[in-house]
């Protein structure tokens, strides 16, 4: 039986590795080839050069680096914070609205992120859904938020909000109520039963979370093209620039190698603390 | 200690703010997309419906939903295929390098689209393919394959091996217990896998922008229309993008129900009979 298991599962696996072996890693090494190539060619047949990554930090490309990763850090606490009541009310709380709450929010992924991200600019723009009826109303309308850091933010917390509430949600799930009820009785108060009990045994669902949508909110580029107006340059814009609009494939490799380094080290930290077998719900 | 009265009702209350913020914005497209002024401001003062008109008749349009519609359609059917497989080789079966595989699929999902679709456009240039449409269908199943995946794997998690081992006992060969056990039993996760590598592949915009070429999807479009050129046509193709995807997501929720009240059926009345 095992030796036919080990056969069949590495058949079976042959499918998708195939496919992420000729369509993510092999990609992946031409990045990483092209980005030790001199500036603006468009072929691998040139002698290796690293010029690329010093352009990264003598034309300033680490401050839209730094921007990027400063807002994916605003807009993953502020996540937590804001979805650490809701995940709790799904896990312990509602019932049945739990599964109206899912419906609700996964619906709203299968809309196109563009499409969303515009409707904020239709209610928030001088003369939107919201000034405008406020105005209509009172008499006299007010700035609109549009065009600034805080809306970025505010814009990846939206978009998401879904990749931090339902990794919550199962951590949240998996704290016993026995302990907390017996913390409870031994007289603890209700903070106490925050910081010793439930956030430690929610934990995974909190890294899960939190990395899910740190990582996201990196690599994002709508928000900031959108609702932000480009009053700040994320990175990943930077990354599509060079590559568009500066037709220089060696900057725009080196830059998403950078790019990748931060990601794909924080992904794979992450993937290696957590049990997948035990998330998805294993039975044996 | 069950949670009081009070706690209750704000957290349902917050639930209900949150949905409500999460729809907000396609309320304000849904009345952008019937005001008949060319340039829109709020409140409305005059409505129309010509919007859509124009929106059926127009060539480009009916052009967009087609390339659309096939890279969804072509993305869903690999998906399945290489999911139903997958999943096997994520969950049921103990090889080798079992748990590699689990994070070499999750790889992809954690990646910035935006990063991979130049990187898949690199890629393509280097070998000498020139990207279309097709090319686009690749780039959509690095990410919605891994995806799918996942979705059958739970599924396939929750099967007991058993009833595998016992169709080998009685004979069975491999592809006849495939075929007649576990493409049965996997077959919601395939249908919910289905649904969802169809909804994301219709709805994705990062992938595409880099690896359609000359061809266009819905979603690229609206994103040109938004950046440079407001187009009354916006909000007009963005609610009967948004439209198309819940109606879909309607039938199949209406009919996995039927199916379900059907099975239940079926077996109260058997245990009338016995």
């Amino acid at each position: 039986m095992n030796a036919l298991d080990r056969k069949l599962g590495f058949l079976s696996s042959l499918p998708l590795t195939i496919l992420l072996l000729i369509s993510f890693l092999a990609p992946m090494a031409v990045v990483a080839l092209f980005s030790v190539m001199p500036a603006k060619v468009f072929s691998l047949a040139n002698a290796p050069d690293f010029s690329s990554y010093s352009v990264f930090l003598s034309q300033g490309y680490y401050k839209s680096l730094l921007w990027s990763l400063g807002m994916a850090l605003a807009s993953t606490c502020i996540l937590l914070l804001l979805c650490w009541p809701l995940a709790y009310g799904m896990a312990k709380v509602f019932g049945r609205f739990t599964l109206v709450i899912t419906i609700a929010v996964v619906m709203s992924l299968f809309v196109s992120e563009n499409i969303r991200l515009f409707g904020w600019v239709l209610t928030l723009m001088k003369g939107g859904l919201i000034e405008g009826h406020w105005r209509a109303f009172t008499g006299n309308g007010f700035d609109s938020p549009l065009y600034g850091v805080g809306i970025i933010v505010f814009g990846l917390v939206y978009v998401y909000l879904p990749f931090m509430l339902f990794p919550l949600a199962q951590g949240i799930a998996m704290v016993p109520d026995d302990t907390r009820q017996a913390a409870y009785d031994l007289g603890a108060t209700r903070w106490q039963v925050l910081w010793q009990i439930e956030i430690p045994l929610a934990a995974p669902g909190i890294v899960v979370g939190s990395l899910l949508s740190f990582v996201l909110a990196a690599g994002a580029l709508a928000e900031s093209k959108i609702l932000g107006g480009q009053a700040v340059i994320a990175f990943a814009d930077d990354i599509e620039t060079a590559f568009t609009f500066g037709q220089n494939w060696p900057l725009g490799s080196a830059l998403s190698i950078i790019m990748i380094a931060i990601i794909g080290g924080l992904a794979l930290f992450g993937v290696s603390k957590v049990d997948l077998d035990a998330i998805m719900g294993r039975k044996r | 200690m069950p949670t009081s009265l009070s706690t209750r009702v704000v957290l349902y209350f917050y639930g209900v703010v949150i949905i409500f913020l999460l729809y907000l914005p396609l309320v304000s497209v849904g009345f952008a997309s019937i005001s008949k002024a060319r340039y829109l401001s709020f409140p409305i003062k005059r409505y129309s419906t010509k919007w859509y008109g124009e929106a059926v008749q127009s060539s480009t349009v009916s052009e967009l939903l087609t390339t659309s519609l096939w890279v969804a359609i072509l993305v869903t059917i690999v998906s399945i295929v290489i999911g139903f497989f997958g999943a096997l080789a994520f969950a049921r079966y103990q090889w080798r390098y079992r748990t590699l595989f689990q994070k070499l699929i999750l790889l992809p999902i954690f990646f910035p689209q935006t990063v991979l679709g130049l990187a898949l456009l690199m890629w393509f240039n280097s070998v000498g393919v020139i990207p279309s449409w097709k090319t686009a269908v690749v780039a959509h199943l690095v990410w919605i394959a891994p995806i799918a995946t996942l979705i059958v794997s739970i599924r396939a998690y929750s099967f007991d091996p058993a009833l595998e081992e016992a169709a080998r006992d009685m004979g069975a060969g491999t592809w006849t217990i495939l075929r007649e056990v576990t493409l049965p039993l996997l077959m919601p996760g395939l249908i919910s896998a289905g649904l969802f590598a169809f909804l994301l592949s219709w709805g994705n915009f990062p992938l595409s922008l880099f690896t359609t070429g000359a061809d266009s999807t819905l979603p690229e479009w609206l994103y040109a229309k938004m950046v440079s050129g407001y187009s009354p046509l916006v909000p007009t193709l963005g609610v009967m993008s948004v439209v198309g995807s819940f109606l879909l997501i309607l039938l199949a929720l209406t009919f996995s129900w039927l199916i379900r009240v059907n099975r239940e059926s079926r077996t109260t009345q058997k245990q009338k009979i016995l």
